[in-house]
């Protein structure tokens, strides 16, 4: 038992601080209630602010895009420096040609690394192999162009569409590698046992069962990867090069849309001024469909699995 | 002005902050805060879904009351009605009455911020911020304003020792309360509770990630705490309920179905339902 | 049973080619940027990153003013992305309807897919005669006492640069950093409610300290961006190796000199230089990416399953 006095002094005690916090919340609500109400509007700002940015640039690069278009930009080659017309028939082919060998050279390893981090990696590899492929995301697209001028352009001791190929498909790897493994992880198990329980090898099984029930995703791993490469232009400054002419084999220079742009961009002609705005939308329409493309994959098959 | 909805943006602000800052100020100056809670006619619905029906009862201060019932039956709703934790969530909507210590807490002058100050809450989940066990404790001061380092330091000290956690954790107030072992964590947020002298602490499924020695403990403390808080405490569990409650509300299906005095709860259910749910026919 | 068992294993081992393959990539990325920049790391060693001396003619090289350009824009750039992403993202994710931060992060994600030589575009032709015409005779103005902010305006600058990149790293930060706060477990927000606090007091104190690891991990992400980032910074900083405290003058950066110089390099010894140059930024972005993602693994635990 406390004595009489102290339980007294106690009870004082508490009464002073219900009291004193009782003051202070009354003192301050006022300034916090402001704050709270100030930070909607900053927060609010912030997201207006980027979306004005953003829209500002959209915007801009819709209209110069789309009024500097015309036929000839997709028919013809480049002019000579400082005639005017001519167009970026060359490079829109060559855009393609080198998305076609980075996918030959990006999609063998990544979608192989995909499926066997996800059918037979174990733990500690497969989380060793994942975190080098983020880390690879990462690194600079003109180091990729660097190395593939090493091992590739110097080699050959030419400029080549097989060496900007080369520099675009170990970019996608790491990407490709990430999403396929995802989507061969997301098939459902009991496939798999169905399978191995009518004794087929576990290798047929994934090859047979397991790739093909995930090949919608991994398109849309690949599509995406392509998205992303398809701009750009860095590892491609030093390998592929760009040419003002149609290449005749793969081991010529090649041009490329987004090299085009640039080499445009930051010459003094005002035609190629419009003619650079001109790709920059092609470009952008391109990147976009084919992201567009890879989002309509992903949502037929949310709506298979939804609907099961 | 309810102080969570995005409609905030559209309100004439400054108007209803300053009324809303006179009116904290009047009331909580004025109120004789003892910490009952009177629930007339009240209705809650999940957009379409009617989660409570019909609830009525009255809450005396100094008490525990244990919410039991089917897992479903509205009894969490219920008690983040009484601190209005259900304004998070969005697309609900609350009829009828709720006063506490005589006044309506769904009243569009209500200061959710000053409600919530008064009536505090303990989680399932115990949520120690990642601060420091001190930091943790005084934090709900520091946010009144109260900078007094021998103030806050007497507050920590006499709310961890309410919560009977000052013993273990006296020499390491510096260190991250997310260290303590989970029935430490669930008492620094009980002492994190009353370190801001709430009226009424709500205790949502308190013990049910614990084990039996820290479940015991914090029942003891639950015991201790209530010559000076009203408790509501929901639980999944009948015995706990038992032990530690002087009166238990049985819901299901967003009714009350019974609501007593838990010796008479326990040994003269009078309702049928009540007798079978205690004694285990479903569950 | 026994062949059955081969033919797996067989399996097995060819397909481990591709994530080892990964490994071997990035290891022989390193050893192919060493050997083939042997030459200047023989004659200038560590001095080369301190030296501040470019002279091809002379062959004289070190690398102090493109690292010096490059940690200027960055940190520029982040000072301003950084506070405008995080703002941003902390509206979507905490105050904005579901359906509005759905329809705008659609939208970051879409910013984020443009390429960079895009926004170099727009820079040479919207942004660099802004900054010549409005921002910079305005911060000359006002702020000229700052030797920040003096010096003659040219509207190719260390600034226009920054700003450039953090309009390209700003979709990134939002988008990272909202996933982020959105995994908080809002129990926790709750629990802050549960004590009087007001919004922003819980997102603050709470939410955003709960994530600030993921956070860092975000903005340290967008750092190995920055620094990487070549195109848009190669189209507007002017392209002039000096190191001095005004951000009106022309700069060059580490990534940026091997985009303009690599292809026309005439010497062993300036190819050399260059690709060492190659080297600097293939560590740093491997140091910034490791750390990045070590923090953003801590937070999600483990590499995230989700597809981006």
């Amino acid at each position: 038992m406390k004595l009489p006095s102290s339980s007294v002094i106690a009870s004082e005690a508490k009464q002073s601080f219900k009291d004193l916090i009782r003051s202070s919340f009354e003192q301050t609500r006022f300034q916090r209630a402001l704050w709270d109400h100030a930070m909607v509007y900053v927060l609010t700002l912030c997201a207006v602010f980027m979306l004005f940015i953003l829209f500002t640039i959209l915007i801009h690069l819709f209209i110069q895009g789309f009024t500097s278009l015309n036929l000839d930009f997709f028919t013809q080659l480049p002019k000579p420096v400082g005639e005017k017309g001519g167009g970026m028939a060359n490079a829109i082919a060559g855009t393609f040609t080198l998305l076609g060998l980075a996918v030959c050279v990006g999609v063998p390893i990544g979608l192989g690394a995909g499926v066997y981090l996800s059918e037979y990696a174990n733990q500690n590899f497969a989380q060793v192999v994942r975190f080098m492929a983020d880390v690879m995301n990462g690194i600079p697209s003109i180091v990729y162009g660097i190395f593939a001028y090493i091992v590739c352009v110097l080699p050959l001791k030419s400029f080549s569409a097989l060496s900007g190929g080369f520099a675009l498909g170990i970019m996608m790897i790491p990407m490709i590698t990430r999403t396929s493994e995802q989507f061969v992880r997301m098939v459902p198990s009991q496939l798999r046992e169905a399978g191995l329980a009518l004794g087929v090898p576990k290798w047929r099984v994934t090859v047979d069962i397991v790739i093909p029930s995930a090949l919608a995703g991994i398109t849309t791993g690949i599509m995406v990867a392509l998205a992303r490469v398809a701009g750009e232009t860095a590892p491609l400054l030093f390998t592929a090069f760009g040419n003002h002419y149609w290449q005749r084999s793969l081991t010529e220079p090649i041009a490329a849309l987004p090299l085009q742009v640039f080499t445009y961009a930051i010459a003094p002609f005002d035609d190629w001024h419009r003619q650079a705005w001109a790709g920059a939308i092609v470009l952008i329409l391109m990147v976009l469909l084919i992201n567009g493309w890879a989002q309509f994959y992903v949502m037929r098959r949310n709506r298979w699995s939804s609907g099961k | 002005m309810v102080g969570d909805s995005s409609s905030v943006i559209v309100s004439d602000y400054f108007g209803v902050i300053v009324s809303e800052a006179k009116q904290s100020f009047k009331k909580e100056a004025h109120m004789d805060l003892k910490g009952s809670i009177k629930v007339k006619d009240l209705n809650f619905y999940y957009g379409t879904h009617q989660a409570l029906k019909n609830i009525s009862m009255t809450i005396e201060p100094h008490q525990i009351v244990a919410m039991i019932g089917p897992s479903g039956c509205g009894k969490s709703t219920l008690i983040r009605i009484f601190n209005r934790m259900n304004d998070l969530i969005p697309q609900t909507r609350v009829e009828g009455e709720v006063l506490i210590d005589g006044t309506d807490i769904y009243d569009k002058n209500t200061d959710v911020v000053s409600l919530r100050r008064r009536v505090g809450m303990v989680f399932q989940k115990s949520t120690p911020f990642p601060k420091s066990i001190y930091e943790n404790i005084a934090y709900g001061l520091k946010i009144v304003g109260i900078k007094d380092r021998r103030i806050l330091n007497e507050a920590v000290e006499k709310s961890l020792k309410r919560a009977a956690l000052w013993e273990e954790v006296k020499d390491n107030l510096n260190k991250s309360a997310m260290s303590l072992s989970g029935g430490q964590q669930q008492r620094l947020c009980i002492a994190r509770a009353i370190a801001i002298d709430p009226q009424i602490i709500l205790m949502d499924e308190p013990c049910s990630a614990l084990d039996p020695i820290a479940t015991a403990r914090i029942e003891e403390l639950m015991g201790t705490l209530k010559d000076e808080y009203t408790i509501v405490v929901v639980t999944h569990n009948m015995q706990q309920a038992g032990r530690v409650s002087d009166k238990t509300a049985f819901l299901m299906h967003g009714q009350i179905i019974e609501f007593n005095k838990t010796t008479d709860f326990f040994t003269r259910p009078s309702s049928k339902v009540t007798e079978d749910y205690i004694t285990g026919r479903f569950g | 049973m026994i062949r059955r068992d081969t033919s797996d294993i067989v399996f097995r081992r060819v397909l481990a080619v591709f994530p080892i393959s990964i490994l071997m990539l990035v290891a022989g990325i390193f050893f192919q940027l060493v050997s083939a920049s042997h030459l200047t790391l023989n004659k200038f060693g560590f001095g080369f990153l301190f030296h501040s001396t470019w002279d091809p003619v002379a062959e004289n090289f070190g690398a102090l003013p493109f690292i010096f350009g490059t940690c200027v824009t960055s940190f520029v750039a982040l000072l301003l992305a950084v506070p405008v992403g995080v703002g941003a993202a902390v509206y979507l994710a905490e105050y904005a309807p579901p359906k509005v931060s759905k329809t705008i992060s659609i939208l970051v994600d879409l910013l984020a897919a443009i390429p960079s030589v895009i926004y170099g575009l727009w820079g040479i032709f919207v942004l660099v005669p802004f900054m010549r015409n409005t921002v910079q005779p305005f911060l000359g103005k006002y702020l000229g006492f700052l030797p920040f902010f003096q010096g003659p305006n040219y509207g190719v600058s260390f600034l226009s640069a920054s700003v450039i990149l953090a309009i390209i790293i700003v979709p990134f930060i939002i988008s990272v950093s909202r996933e982020v706060i959105m995994a908080v477990p809002s129990v926790y927000k709750e629990s802050a409610y549960a004590l009087g606090t007001t919004r922003w007091e819980a997102i603050s104190d709470i939410v955003l300290s709960y994530g600030k690891v993921g956070i860092l991990g975000a903005v340290i992400l967008a750092l190995g961006r920055a620094i990487g980032e070549t195109m848009a910074v190669t189209m507007i900083i002017g392209n002039n190796p000096v190191i001095t405290a005004s951000l009106f003058s022309p700069g060059y950066t580490l990534a940026s000199v091997l985009a303009n110089e690599f292809a026309e390099a005439t010497t062993n010894m300036y190819l050399s230089s260059l690709i060492e140059i190659g080297l600097v930024l293939f560590l740093v972005s491997i140091v910034v990416n490791i750390l990045a993602r070590i923090l953003i693994w801590s937070v999600t635990k483990g590499p995230g399953q989700e597809i981006k």
